[in-house]
């Protein structure tokens, strides 16, 4: 009895101890990124397709190419549930191991992590997600969001609206839903929807969904029946879009008029609707498939071999190639940052500067084995979005297609906007660091 | 041997009602302040005193506000988290009305908003007890969640829905906002803590403790010994309240820094901090501080103390473990000592007063 006290009260102590110096031992020539991940709880269905596409396309860079200019990525995943609690120890814990770079999957850990990331200078990269306002580089020097963000999303929601009742006039008149996610990630889109609510004389419906409801909406829908919109916009993610796409067909809600941000795309949410479920669209940043030299590198290098968490018939669907998208920009990142410096083992301040100057071209896209896959994305000193081009992508009820062509936009709607609530986040912000970085050139 | 009483004589009458009246206990309350004012700091990282120490108390605070409400007065409550979420909104809204006042100071005066709001959701308890109160207060926690989301007031119209934490400084150090070092955030945190358990504890240990263990006790003979339940139940309920908005006050202020808040304060975290009372020991405020520990941060501590030992565990298994640990030590627990660690404590302590000679 007494010894197994013993033992219970040195293995806790113990524990404390480890915890308290979790001090990174790391390989001269390799660099460490952390990225937080969700593989738990009811965001998981949307977390673990991104999850597997960002390890695989680390480990094939570190197996093919023997890692970025034969500097190793050690690739660290910390499982955040979605929490925010989870992700602000995740950030301490990247922090504490010296990490090049903060990837936090969410829109809540990502505005937890701003204003310390400006103190800590880590740079956070946000692809697609987070605070719109931080695409303004002047006012937010470490936050990256490229390739556009929910501003531009909504933009483009509109956008395919008028596109395809013809013209922006045609949208007099007309009733677009907003169905999100009532937290932080999916009120987003509202202030943009709202102001071209106004400027083209449309109706905006707003269908807010707690995160306990996110599989029970049928009070909600009954109001969409009500109101009967012209459009839906679902700014929606995790077990919120197979529901959403299940309902909408329950409700006789016309599938193609429904269109999910690019969150809302992930394979499983379409499938979730059956064959009925033909026809459901998602902004998309990213080309579905397995169809791509990139991808099927990952397939020879990473998957046969055995060494990715992803099942074989996963690989190439839509959320695991944005993973795959988003571990690409961390790689020409890290590139870039390379060329700039001179060094090969780089360090978080390094690597924002690799952020800031990133070109990614055409050219530069065949050469690594992704043309098509994605549109060119140039970052600049003021601007770290870079606004660039989705498509709307449409389920043809075992896949996803690209039927039309890639869209801009409405960035001289955005932009404004974007520099308006960066100016009011740092003056509500008191003490907020004022810009020291000098601005990098293009490369 | 190492807890012997013998000698240690009472003359008076303020020694022999002292909370600590055995000299070891007070040398164990010194070496414990001192560890936390002076040892943590100097030992412990900055992952570790952000990460385990910062939460931990502000869990801890949040525990004795409910022990108070739940273990001294017998009334239970599952909105606790919404009452923190009172105190996080109202220091918001003071900080940008009075940017001059020193946060610390509204930190402290948004309790009495929490206090306000839980006095008006505690008015039921006066009719209705045990499970049919526990739902009454879920009503608390959905409305004011709800609250939350949909009065962008609360949130000074931020677009994201989100509180952001200025920079307030005392002294001309910065103690909220992301320039506030680790150590200034716990060394405020932490007086805090003690300054508020210093006052729970004279308040349980007086007169009006006493009615409240009075009412839990059997609220009819409480009454007939001519103690009035209104004032005792609405007034558990007030104190209760005010030390969870503290604690919502400040895990917003010095260990969130801003974020989404809404979604912080939810039913969850009302479960956990009721965990936390259960497992630490209902009526003991030392028990507050044990509960927090197990259940906020034990699986900090698992999850990143094990790979740091060289156990490799990834991701989501980890957290799976996490889970299904602290699962199995919550039922052990309840089984071998369902009166809380605060009791096993209490044993432990009875051991050492007649070790080596148990009687």
């Amino acid at each position: 009895m007494k010894t197994t006290k013993l033992m219970k009260g040195a293995a806790l102590g113990s524990l404390l101890a480890a915890s308290a110096q979790v001090a990174p031992a790391l390989a001269q020539d390799s660099v460490y990124f952390a990225n937080n991940a969700y593989r738990t709880g009811p965001f998981s269905g949307s977390g673990i397709p991104i999850g597997d596409g960002m390890r695989d396309y680390i480990t094939m860079i570190n197996e093919r190419d023997g890692g970025v200019n034969g500097v190793k990525v050690v690739y660290e995943e910390c499982e955040t549930g979605y929490d925010t609690k989870k992700s602000i120890e995740c950030y301490e814990q990247a922090k504490s191991k010296n990490t090049i770079l903060y990837s936090p999957w969410s829109t809540g850990a990502t505005l937890a992590a701003i204003p310390r990331a400006h103190i800590d200078k880590i740079p956070i990269l946000s692809m697609a997600y987070g605070l719109s306002a931080s695409a303004d580089g002047t006012n937010f020097p470490w936050v990256f969001i490229p390739p556009f963000t929910y501003w531009d999303g909504a933009s483009l929601m509109v956008k395919h609206m008028a596109a395809e009742l013809g013209g922006m006039d045609k949208l007099k008149g007309k009733k677009l839903g907003l169905i999100h996610l009532d937290a932080p990630f999916g009120k987003e889109p509202i202030p943009v929807l709202e102001n071209l609510a106004k400027k083209y004389g449309f109706e905006l419906k707003i269908y807010p969904v707690a995160a306990a409801d996110m599989q029970n909406q049928g009070s909600l829908w009954l109001s969409i029946r009500r109101d009967r919109p012209d459009y839906l916009y679902n700014q929606g993610w995790g077990a919120m879009n197979p529901t959403a796409v299940k309902e909408a067909i329950k409700n006789n809600f016309p599938i193609n008029k429904l269109v999910g941000v690019w969150w809302a795309g992930g394979d499983d949410d379409a499938r979730a609707g059956g064959p009925e479920a033909k026809g459901y669209k998602s902004l998309n940043l990213n080309a579905a498939g397995t169809n791509f030299p990139v991808i099927q590198d990952i397939q020879k290098y990473v998957v046969e071999k055995g060494k990715s968490l992803a099942a074989k018939e996963k690989v190439g669907e839509n959320l695991y190639n944005r993973g795959v998208y988003n571990s690409m920009l961390v790689v020409e990142a890290m590139r870039n940052a390379q060329k700039l410096t001179g060094k090969k083992v780089i360090n978080a301040e390094d690597m924002r500067r690799g952020l800031e100057s990133l070109n990614i071209t055409e050219a530069r896209l065949k050469e690594i084995g992704m043309e098509g896959f994605a549109t060119p994305t140039t970052i600049s000193c003021t601007d770290h979005s870079g606004h660039s081009k989705a498509y709307v992508a449409e389920w043809d009820g075992t896949k996803w297609t690209k039927p039309g062509d890639w869209l801009e936009p409405l960035k001289d709607e955005v932009r404004p906007l974007i520099e308006a609530n960066a100016k009011d986040y740092v003056e509500k912000a008191t003490g907020w660091p004022k810009r020291t970085e000098p601005c990098e050139k293009s490369s | 041997m190492f807890y012997r009483e013998a000698g240690q004589f009472k003359s008076t009458y303020s020694a022999d009602m002292a909370v600590f009246p055995i000299w070891q206990d007070r040398v164990g309350i010194a070496v414990i302040l001192a560890l936390a004012f002076i040892g943590v700091p100097l030992i412990g990282n900055d992952f570790f005193i952000s990460s385990v120490m910062i939460p931990f108390l502000v869990f801890s605070l949040a525990a004795i506000g409910l022990n108070i409400l739940t273990g001294y007065t017998g009334l239970i409550s599952l909105g606790t988290a919404a009452f923190m979420g009172v105190g996080a909104y109202a220091a918001y809204k003071l900080t940008t009305f009075f940017p001059g006042i020193n946060v610390i100071v509204l930190v402290l005066v948004s309790g009495l908003f929490s206090a306000a709001i839980g006095v008006l959701f505690g008015l039921p308890s006066l009719r209705i007890k045990g499970f049919y109160l526990a739902v009454a207060t879920l009503a608390a926690q959905f409305f004011l969640q709800w609250a939350f989301v949909r009065v962008p007031w609360l949130f000074n119209y931020n677009a994201s829905g989100a509180i952001e934490v200025p920079q307030r400084t005392l002294f001309g150090l910065p103690i909220t906002g992301a320039s506030a070092s680790p150590e200034t955030r716990y060394f405020v945190c932490l007086v805090l803590v003690v300054g508020l358990t210093w006052f729970a504890s004279n308040l349980v240990h007086g007169k009006l403790g006493r009615s409240w263990m009075a009412v839990r006790d059997m609220d009819i003979a409480a009454e007939l010994m001519g103690i009035k339940l209104l004032n005792a139940k609405l007034t558990a309920f007030a104190v209760s309240s005010f030390y969870a908005g503290v604690a919502g006050a400040m895990m917003i202020f010095f260990w969130y820094g801003g974020g989404e808040a809404a979604d912080v304060f939810n039913i969850r975290l009302s479960f956990n901090i009721l965990f936390m009372v259960i497992i630490g020991g209902l009526g003991s405020l030392i028990g507050s501080f044990f509960g927090a520990a197990f259940i906020a941060s034990l699986p900090t501590i698992l999850k990143f103390g094990l790979p740091a030992l060289g156990v490799p565990l990834s991701g989501a298994a980890a957290e799976h473990v996490t889970f299904m640990l602290v699962g199995a030590l919550i039922i052990t627990f309840l089984i071998v000592e369902p009166h809380g660690l605060a009791r096993l404590w209490q044993i432990g302590k009875q051991k050492l007063r007649t070790w080596p000679f148990p009687y």
